[in-house]
């Protein structure tokens, strides 16, 4: 398949069953390059089945995923990870004993050179530079050298979301980044994610239920229910559209 | 043929005693997540508890009474509130420490308070053979089959048709729901424990007139017991038989017609294939990887 | 203390160590090279399980399989030591990477039992492979080295030696865990899902680490034989491979001097008080282990990183 100028992931008729149960029923979309699309949906309307799908996590019953037109449907997650694919998980995902700097460092290191030439190289692997403007954009300067284990859950989830985009990722998946985290830091998070997106240029999935969050982050948003896609657009028409709303208040 | 016959039923008999240690293994596993290192040394102990009895003057039946009320309150309660309840949130490995320390000080203390030679055990069963379709069959060994059998066969219909049995593998297969819906997890984790130092007693009074009673007897049937149970599936009750039964002919076979010499290794690569082709065991059910 | 200082205090710690050997017997010289010996074992056993988190009872049979590569090769080849080494260090490499593959399928108790198994297994061959390794009877009179022209021979020149070569397996460590490869164990060992999301080639990381551990213990494995100048199949058999693990958990697994503290204690202690002559100490020997392991359990109990983790503890606690 050729991608459309300017197309970055297409997902295509994805489905993925147990059993009689269809946990993602024919989802299809496109994120344009450098494009941020949002997804909300009801709980259970398999939101994380879909990122899990794309992710190679889980392999989908049929359908396809193409990344700038190749076909990465089924790609195990250290593949996607070298074709710049990053991604953040519901749960708190740092490395608890390793400071917060060698967290950083740690999630770019594996894209520089080869795995025997790393042996080798500097300690740092010349990434010192890159997390210490990491971390002072993420604002941990003051915990940098702390392990990350031991720093609060918020500082934890600035840690994990800023280990995504070490490597500078041409997409990245969020699962829910705004989950358990205050309001102030919600804000901070959005125009943390608003200024990467300007900066490196790359293209997000964003997985909400914070529907403030969505509606000034994402250009467009999508709504997914009982594995299908409900509504997609313009997030102010998606927020009005009947049969989302009927979705919401319905449950 | 009637050699082979022969191997393979002395060596079902073997085989079922290390089912009996390998089903206090899964057990454990299922309703604690306790891996016990010590497994073979739960099996040992009360065998030298059983000697002390008779030394005392008990016959062999009282000796190993007063032995399980004694195994249930050592190695089961003792052991639960002692180790296994501080160190179970900590992750496993330093559990697995813990119980090989608890090996360690078992062996030496039988080494050094009582003995480091083999000490003669007398078997429950009369001596003598006996005939069956030209397979000459010893009483030892068609009544530790019996006895094997019909413990784990009753095992089963505790956990299968009681209710406490069901409350016990509502446990095992999800300690969170099973709390929600009322049932005491912390007392059935206790009877999985008593259970598991019941059932050492049992292979102790089976295996030791055998391979007679020493302080390191149990590094050999702790492994094997282990091995039985991954084998046979570690989140199933049967499989710890079909491993333990599996492990006895083979040894017997691998033994007598391959090589005496590499017998011990047989378990060993059982085991590997398994792990290798189906880590969940012959008779396991898959469980899902975690993020 | 900054990295400096504590650059120097090791060095002169090294150099008393090396300095006491001139007052001390030669049976004590003997057991300072013993523990040198151990400590190239439960160094790399701390990589595969400490920094890797990978469970591993089977350091014992790369610590056999380099002492028996020394003894049949010196005493049957004639091949100098010097070869043998390098020959050990890669043999046990690639007999780790292969143990290394059940660690891709199973995890914690079950790779501990893998491991422990395969040492079993290396062991019977050991046993029973008359031919080659002498059978329980074992291969005597394997020969100690030459550095140049000078015999080391004697106790202290064989401890120098080894602790000489600790000190550069050591620094070669040091420089691993502080390279990029030593970032991405810890990231294995602390959330491999992460780490493979974030490009981390968990599988090769893995292998690896068994891999560089097995070395280690296969380089050990070669001191030991010259130090012992005798091998017999029980010195590794997985008992062996359980005090290794107790000497790498009993220091504190994941800390550089953990494995040091840990086999000083695990291989040192026994043979104190089994050398002494006071009744008191004796009693000690005889209950020792006994001691040992209920103080194993009491440990963990308490302290369940071990006991360099003793220093965390008191920081938590006076951050509370």
């Amino acid at each position: 398949m050729i991608a459309r100028a300017g197309e970055l992931l297409h997902v295509d008729a994805l489905h993925k069953s147990y059993g009689a149960i269809r946990a993602v029923d024919g989802v299809s979309f496109r994120v344009g390059a450098g494009e941020i699309v949002g997804v909300i949906g009801p709980n259970g309307s398999g939101k994380t089945t879909l990122f899990n799908c794309i992710l190679g996590q889980i392999g989908p019953t049929s359908g396809r995923v193409t990344l700038a037109g190749d076909d990465i449907t089924s790609m195990s997650p250290l593949e996607l990870a070298r074709r710049g694919v990053g991604r953040t998980f519901q749960t708190l995902q740092v490395f608890g004993q390793l400071s917060v700097r060698d967290n950083l460092i740690v999630a770019a290191q594996e894209f520089e050179s080869t795995l025997p030439r790393r042996l080798f190289a500097r300690p740092d692997a010349g990434l010192t530079a890159r997390a210490d403007e990491m971390i002072e954009r993420f604002r941990l300067k003051p915990v940098a050298q702390l392990h990350a284990g031991r720093l609060s859950y918020g500082q934890q989830k600035l840690i994990d979301i800023a280990m995504a985009f070490m490597p500078r990722p041409r997409l990245v998946l969020l699962d829910e980044p705004c989950a358990g985290v205050n309001p102030s830091l919600v804000e901070t998070l959005r125009e943390l994610l608003a200024e990467l997106n300007r900066v490196q240029g790359g293209s997000f999935v964003v997985i909400e239920h914070n529907m403030d969050f969505i509606m000034r982050l994402c250009p467009h948003v999508i709504c997914m229910v009982e594995g299908k896609v409900l509504a997609e657009g313009p997030p102010q028409a998606v927020q009005s559209n009947r049969a989302v709303l009927e979705a919401y208040l319905g449950n | 043929m009637a050699e082979f016959l022969q191997l393979v039923v002395s060596g079902i008999a073997t085989g079922a005693i290390y089912a009996v240690a390998a089903l206090g293994f899964t057990l454990m596993w299922q309703a604690a997540g306790v891996i016990n290192f010590a497994q073979g040394e739960f099996v040992m102990l009360p065998a030298f508890g059983m000697l002390m009895c008779i030394g005392v003057g008990m016959p062999l039946w009282l000796a190993f009474l007063v032995t399980c009320v004694a195994a249930a309150l050592v190695l089961g309660y003792a052991f639960k509130r002692g180790i296994a309840d501080p160190l179970i949130h900590h992750g496993v490995i330093p559990l697995v420490i813990a119980t090989l320390g608890v090996s360690i000080a078992a062996k030496s203390f039988v080494r050094s308070g009582y003995s480091a030679m083999a000490q003669q055990f007398p078997s429950p069963f009369p001596e003598g053979v006996f005939h069956v379709a030209g397979v000459t069959v010893s009483f030892a060994d068609a009544g530790t089959l019996v006895i094997a059998g019909a413990i784990v066969l009753s095992l089963q219909a505790f956990l299968n048709r009681t209710v406490t049995g069901r409350a016990m593998q509502a446990v095992a297969q999800n300690t969170e729901s099973a709390r929600v819906l009322g049932i005491d997890v912390s007392r059935m984790v206790l009877y999985v424990f008593v259970i598991n130092a019941l059932l050492a007693c049992v292979a102790a009074l089976l295996i030791t007139p055998i391979y007679l009673a020493k302080f390191d007897m149990g590094e050999t049937i702790g492994t094997k017991a282990f091995f039985a149970a991954i084998i046979g599936g570690f989140n199933q009750t049967r499989g710890a038989l079909l491993g333990g039964v599996l492990i006895g002919v083979m040894e017997n076979v691998v033994g007598y017609y391959l090589s005496p010499a590499y017998k011990e290794g047989v378990a060993l690569v059982l085991f590997l294939l398994v792990i290798l082709f189906r880590p969940e065991g012959i008779l396991g059910r898959r469980e899902e990887r975690k993020v | 203390m900054s990295p400096a200082a504590r650059n120097i205090a090791l060095a002169i710690a090294i150099l008393a160590l090396a300095t006491s050997a001139f007052f001390l017997q030669r049976s004590q010289v003997y057991l300072l090279s013993l523990c040198c010996v151990y400590v190239m074992a439960t160094m790399g056993l701390n990589l595969t399980m400490g920094y890797a988190g990978q469970m591993s009872l089977g350091q014992a049979a790369f610590f056999g399989i380099g002492a028996y590569i020394d003894a049949i090769l010196t005493t049957k080849l004639g091949v100098s030591f010097w070869v043998v080494i390098p020959i050990a260090a890669v043999a046990c490499f690639f007999v780790g990477l292969a143990l290394g593959f059940p660690a891709l399928r199973v995890q914690h108790h079950y790779l501990a039992f893998a491991t422990l198994g395969f040492n079993v297994l290396v062991y019977l061959v050991m046993r029973n492979e008359e031919a080659l390794t002498g059978g329980t009877f074992g291969i005597s009179n394997v020969p100690r080295p030459y550095l140049f022209t000078w015999s080391l021979d004697s106790e202290r020149a064989y401890f120098w030696f080894t602790l000489a070569a600790l000190v550069i397996v050591a620094i070669l460590m040091r420089l691993l865990l502080r390279s990029p490869w030593g970032r991405a164990f810890a990231a294995l060992r602390d959330n491999p899902i992460r780490a493979e999301s974030l490009g981390i080639n968990i599988t090769a990381y893995t292998l690896l680490a068994f891999a560089i551990g097995a070395a280690y213990g296969g380089v050990g494995g070669v001191f030991y034989a010259g130090l012992v100048q005798y091998v017999e199949p029980s010195t590794f058999y997985f008992t062996t491979s359980l005090m290794m693990l107790l000497a790498v958990i009993l220091g504190g697994s994941g800390r550089f001097f953990g494995p040091v503290i840990g086999t000083v204690i695990v291989i040192l202690l026994p043979e104190v008080l089994r050398s002494s002559s006071s009744p008191a100490l004796q009693f000690m020997q005889k209950w020792y282990l006994v001691a040992f392991g209920v103080a194993l359990v009491v440990l963990m109990v308490w302290l369940p990183g071990g006991l360099l983790s003793i220093g965390d503890r008191r920081a938590r606690k006076a951050a509370a």
